[in-house]
């Protein structure tokens, strides 16, 4: 497959990227820092190449409401926004899981709570992992690591999306969106034109009307829908765990970062072991599913875990969950839009050894 | 000319004069006795029949008494959150322009919450019809003060009735989106009497043709009752409306499409 090579922010990545999967629909609101997003759609009038419907919702609650919409019919849709927009969705995005529709959502995590700061943040975490709607819901939330792959998530993140019939998240941050980097493109998909049979697309006779909903004032049956999601969530926990290693083999310190932080550690296992610390990166690469197996068995043979994240302490709850107690697990990171640097995280890291 | 034994010599196809709406399911109306939406749903169900539209149909239902619209007439639904309808509508419409869209909300839905959906569909001029429902009043939620409630009126949230320096306005929503000019026809109806249900139907055919031209918004209100709500029988309900609703909401046409110019430039028909 010829991938064509670019130069771009992640921002711009993710709308080629969308562009060139075939996406359906974008419905989007303007935010700092993501609005390059919605710009670079605008500007690539996809309408008139493959069809795909863009437009500028008047809220992000509008937006959310789009995608629910347009995923009801069997669409590809998607939107993309920053923390506070993201709050304004997570309405819709409730819907959107209650009623088992597949979409992809786009945060570019800035510096929290409340208006914050437009700099980039980890803070979103809980939001993402954990619900941020109300209900028993989880979306799938996938953590890129750089220009590279918030392109390849897109992909992928659909992927997941109707095969599970799941929102998913794409959670990213201010920094990988504003960045710029190498980036291989596949080239351009045709959209399916076909929809699923259970989408709302006009009832033909012969066969029953479909209701895409999400209410049931059946207590009993309600119950029994929680627990249908709940065996998909346990499927999805067996099947799409994603992670990456970097040197874990004989560490005897590990970090756990995602995202920017993940590049970050990766700088510091460096520093680290040019100073003799064996040090690795556990790099969760699905959030939701969250690596607990991988960290459990590092657990095993390393002395101090790090979760490494720009903000007070989210992830780190799953991993000290993940290690069950086996050893020390400790929180380090930046947060309100600062970024902690390599030396930094490598600073705590032997300030830790040391009092250990 | 054969003579006439008993009434099993006029149950004959040619004399039929009324039958069950053919789509209009099986499924119990859930509607307390008298309301005006059970009403609302026949008539709409006979135009897409008429029309020939059960099979290019989608509806949007809203949060509200008629949340369970999708059980009882057989075309594709979607279930929307309080207020939405009309976002979902404008993506299902863009993405899938050959079909007809429509949203069926309240005033609660579509006047107070979904304000900012209604009035910004209506101004892109998106190609979908809006059905209004105003009772004047929150049905579902055991009676509580709409943001149509009419001055005076009480409910279970303005128990002394609406007093317009405390509770503001009713809001008119129906004539603001009249001004629009992504809408084009707005009418308002009711459906009290044999003969307004008529003229609701003969409003409510033209906004589903108006539909197919994709020239914008069509908006119809229903002015309705609420028995329940209201706390009065379905005549003395429908009387009060005659004498105190649409005196506020007079019926008729509020927009009517323009020939001579082009109301929406942005679209492509």
């Amino acid at each position: 497959m010829e991938r064509e090579l670019r130069l771009m922010k992640g921002n711009e990545a993710v709308a080629e990227a969308a562009i060139r999967a075939g996406t359906d629909g974008y419905f989007g609101y303007p935010i700092t820092p993501q609005s390059e997003i919605v710009e670079y759609l605008m500007e690539a009038n996809p309408a008139e190449t493959t069809g795909m419907v863009v437009l500028q919702a008047e809220s992000e609650i509008a937006a959310i409401n789009m995608v629910y919409g347009g995923a009801g019919c069997g669409k590809k849709v998607m939107t993309t926004s920053s923390s506070p927009g993201i709050s304004l969705m997570q309405e819709g995005i409730t819907y959107i899981a209650g009623a088992e529709l597949p979409c992809l959502i786009v945060n570019i995590v800035r510096g929290g709570p409340g208006l914050g700061t437009i700099q980039p943040a980890q803070s979103d975490y809980f939001q993402a992992v954990k619900g941020g709607g109300h209900g028993d819901y989880h979306l799938i939330v996938l953590a890129p690591a750089s220009v590279q792959e918030m392109a390849d998530f897109v992909e992928l993140g659909f992927e997941l999306a109707f095969r599970y019939r799941n929102p998913v998240m794409m959670l990213s941050d201010g920094a990988l969106g504003q960045m710029m980097e190498k980036v291989y493109l596949n080239p351009q998909k045709e959209r399916s034109g076909i929809s699923p049979d259970w989408a709302t697309t006009g009832k033909p006779p012969g066969r029953e009307r479909n209701i895409i909903t999400s209410l049931e004032l059946d207590s009993a049956k309600q119950e029994l829908f929680n627990l249908k999601l709940i065996e998909k969530y346990n499927e999805i926990r067996e099947k799409e765990v994603r992670f990456e290693e970097y040197q874990c083999e004989d560490a005897e310190y590990l970090f756990v970062a995602y995202g920017t932080s993940a590049r970050i550690c990766q700088k510091s296992v460096q520093l680290a072991r040019n100073e003799g610390i064996r040090a690795g990166l556990l790099r969760p690469v699905t959030l939701f599913p969250f690596p607990e197996k991988q960290i459990s068995r590092l657990a095993e043979k390393v002395k101090i875990i790090l979760s490494v994240e720009m903000s007070a302490g989210q992830m780190i709850e799953d991993v000290i969950l993940a290690v069950g107690g086996k050893v020390p697990v400790f929180h380090f990171g930046r947060m309100g839009g600062m970024v902690q640097t390599p030396e930094e995280v490598l600073d705590f890291l032997k300030l830790k050894i040391k009092e250990a | 000319m054969a003579e006439v034994t008993g009434i099993k010599d006029y149950i004959r196809p040619e004399n039929l004069v009324y039958s069950k709406t053919r789509l209009m399911t099986d499924n119990v109306l859930h509607y307390c006795p008298g309301c005006g939406h059970s009403t609302a749903h026949r008539i709409l169900a006979e135009i897409i029949d008429e029309e020939g539209l059960q099979q290019d149909a989608i509806g949007i239902s809203p949060v509200g008494c008629s949340v369970f619209l999708y059980n009882y007439i057989d075309i594709d639904w979607q279930e929307a959150a309080h207020g939405r309808a009309p976002a979902l509508a404008t993506a299902i419409k863009r993405l899938c322009p050959d079909k007809f869209v429509f949203t069926y909300q309240g005033d609660g839905d579509l006047a107070a919450i979904g304000t900012s959906e209604t009035i910004h569909s209506c101004n892109r001029g998106e190609n979908f019809l809006i059905i209004f429902i105003n009772n004047g009043i929150y049905g579902m939620t055991g009676g509580q003060m709409a943001p149509t409630t009419i001055p005076g009126m009480k409910s279970s949230t303005s128990p002394y009735g609406r007093d317009t320096v405390r509770m503001g306005f009713p809001l008119k929503i129906t004539d603001i989106v009249a001004t629009l000019p992504g809408t084009y026809y707005v009418s308002r109806q009711s459906v009290h009497t044999a003969l307004n249900v008529r003229r609701a139907k003969r409003a409510l055919k033209k906004a589903v043709q108006y539909q197919s031209l994709n020239r914008g918004t069509c908006f119809v209100e229903i002015v309705s009752n609420c028995p329940a709500g209201w706390k009065m029988t379905p005549v003395e309900a429908n009387k009060w409306l005659e004498e105190n609703m649409l005196p506020y909401y007079p019926l008729g046409d509020l927009k009517v499409p323009q020939p001579e110019k082009d109301l929406n430039p942005g679209s492509t028909d």
